[in-house]
């Protein structure tokens, strides 16, 4: 059962800001999810390596060879602030 | 026993991560960066654009794999990549692609310390602190420069088996030695390509259980890693002398106070929520792939020392440095080949007489051809010429290139001739009648006037043991 402080915990580490109405329904609707994925503990996996991936594939690998990176004007195009060439943001020391 | 004079040991355990040399970043083909202005060499994927998908760079997993067989590490049969979810700047896609519980290297070991794993993930893009623009609006924001984003990068983790400050200082120069002859990283200290993290913690000797540690980030020598080692455990050591006890935190070594502050505190700062990168598949390393990065290992420094010790029977010291240095080492096992008379002589001139005149710098981009060099000393051997002479020529050699032979005969720094000596020691006894008195009264330490007289005389061209045997003789001593 997720409880309140850990929804809370949770949106914090992912810098949600939740309503007042929706912290009160997260517990409820996580705690649902996680009992539907906890079903799989009815099956017999034993021997059976965890699956990270459904397609069977391994070493999709690319050669070391440069491709052009963007204009510094398209890679800042999307930045809601610009400064310096770079991307400005809130001091992260003070968080 | 009292509390007070209980012995502790350090237990210190290291973290490195090194920049891998490859020519793009780990995930995309965006160039690696080397002082390019910010956010010119970035991408989509870099930049964590909606929809992109991350594909690994081949180079970067056959440098690792040479990192885990030089290592003598396991290799993984199968590998894979996990997020680790952290919010912050430096990271556009508030997590960052990395290696969790199937790394691509476990187990191993260089030296005496055992290797905990290897494995591969991607650097932090470069926060600027806007102070250091000198905007008005400084102390508020940062800039961000993604041109280091995506950087490959190898981490390093040692198990905690070193005891001293001084300990994990050499295993750390040994690792950056290794690293740098295998050429898989630039492991510049200064420049960031090479990056120490120290795990420290003491426990009362005896004890078998490890006490709590604390982690020393971030230290640009192995000087200072040192330092802040050493000041870490004394700060643990007063800490529980008082009474108190040792909080699991991150610490700033700052080496110019001599203190360390606290970076952050662990209460949420460590909840990366791991899960495997679904974007990426695993890596399993064909016969193939560990062919080729076994054939690309060259003789690491480790091995040249103690090949160099058993075979030319040199001192371990010398043979270290030789070895650590790898451009010293090749640069005298050049000249060796050339001439292999005198194999502990010429490495003398290399470690002393070499490196006084190059400094931190490669001999090999001077003037002095390897043979040269042994020609040179061979003549000292042979007495052709005196030591100190041989320091003048070898500095006209280091600058200008040339022969000895006729550096010697164009600077007449020859050896003084038997005749030549002979006269010149003559007149010395002939000026000195004081201390030639001295020396007949018994004080022997009075030949050193007249010894110093003829050195002057002949500008080092002579030998001082043979002068004071010729003095001798001629007092009839």
């Amino acid at each position: 059962m997720i409880d309140r402080d850990q929804v809370l915990h949770v949106a914090r580490l992912s810098r949600l800001r939740l309503t007042d109405e929706e912290l009160e329904r997260m517990p409820g609707e996580l705690s649902k999810i996680l009992d539907h994925v906890e079903k799989m503990d009815e099956l017999d996996l034993e021997g059976i390596e965890p699956t990270t991936h459904v397609v069977e594939l391994q070493n999709v690998l690319r050669e070391d060879v440069p491709r052009p990176s963007l204009p510094r004007e398209r890679a800042l195009a999307g930045a809601p602030d610009v400064a310096d060439g770079g991307f400005r943001v809130p001091s992260p020391g003070g968080s | 026993m009292t509390e007070a004079v209980r012995q502790y040991e350090p237990v210190i355990g290291i973290e490195i991560h090194v920049q891998l040399a490859t020519r793009t970043k780990m995930f995309c083909g965006c160039e690696l960066s080397f002082g390019e202005e910010p956010n010119t060499r970035t991408c989509p994927v870099c930049l964590a654009h909606p929809g992109v998908l991350p594909v690994t760079n081949a180079e970067a997993v056959h440098f690792g794999l040479m990192i885990g067989l030089a290592l003598g590490c396991e290799i993984a049969p199968s590998s894979i990549f996990h997020r680790k979810n952290y919010f912050y700047p430096d990271s556009p896609k508030a997590y960052q692609i990395s290696q969790y519980d199937i790394p691509l290297c476990t187990g191993g070991r260089l030296g005496d310390v055992r290797i905990h794993r290897v494995h591969l993930e991607e650097d932090a893009a470069k926060l600027v602190h806007a102070g250091s623009s000198g905007r008005i609006h400084g102390a508020e924001s940062s800039v961000v420069d993604f041109n280091r984003c995506g950087t490959p990068l190898v981490e390093i983790v040692t198990e905690p088996d070193l005891r001293s400050a001084a300990e994990a200082a050499e295993f750390g120069r040994l690792l950056q030695a290794t690293l740098r002859r295998m050429g898989v990283s630039d492991v510049n200290m200064e420049e960031g390509s090479l990056r120490v993290d120290a795990n420290v913690s003491i426990r009362p000797a005896g004890q078998a259980s490890f006490g709590t540690k604390t982690e020393l980030k971030n230290m640009n020598s192995f000087r200072f890693l040192e330092r802040g080692i050493e000041a870490e455990v004394a700060r643990q050591e007063q800490l529980l002398a008082e009474g108190g006890t040792i909080q699991q935190e991150t610490l700033h070594f700052d080496p110019e106070a001599g203190s360390l502050t606290s970076l952050r505190s662990k209460e949420e700062a460590h909840d990366y929520r791991y899960f495997p990168e679904p974007d990426l598949v695993p890596m399993a390393p064909t016969e193939e792939m560990l062919v080729r990065a076994r054939a690309a290992l060259p003789e690491l420094p480790a091995a040249r020392a103690e090949r160099l010790e058993r075979e030319l029977e040199l001192p371990a010291d010398t043979a270290k440095l030789l070895s650590f240095r790898s451009e010293l080492g090749d640069f005298y096992e050049t000249a060796l080949a050339a001439d292999s008379d005198h194999p502990r002589r010429l490495a003398n001139w290399t470690i002393n007489e070499l490196t006084a005149a190059v400094g931190d710098g490669d001999p090999a981009d001077t003037k002095l051809e390897p043979p040269v060099l042994a020609r040179l000393v061979a003549m000292v051997a042979d007495k052709q010429v005196s030591a100190s002479a041989a320091r003048e020529v070898l500095a006209v050699l280091i600058a200008k290139g040339g022969d000895p032979a006729q550096v010697i005969e164009a600077q007449g720094l020859g050896r003084a001739g038997e005749e030549e000596l002979g006269d010149i020691v003559d007149r010395a006894i002939a000026d000195n009648p004081d201390a030639v008195e001295k020396i007949r009264a018994g004080k022997q330490q009075a030949i050193g006037a007249l010894v110093g007289a003829v050195m002057r005389e002949t500008k080092g061209r002579a030998d001082g043991g043979e002068v004071q045997q010729m003095i001798r003789a001629k007092l009839g001593e």
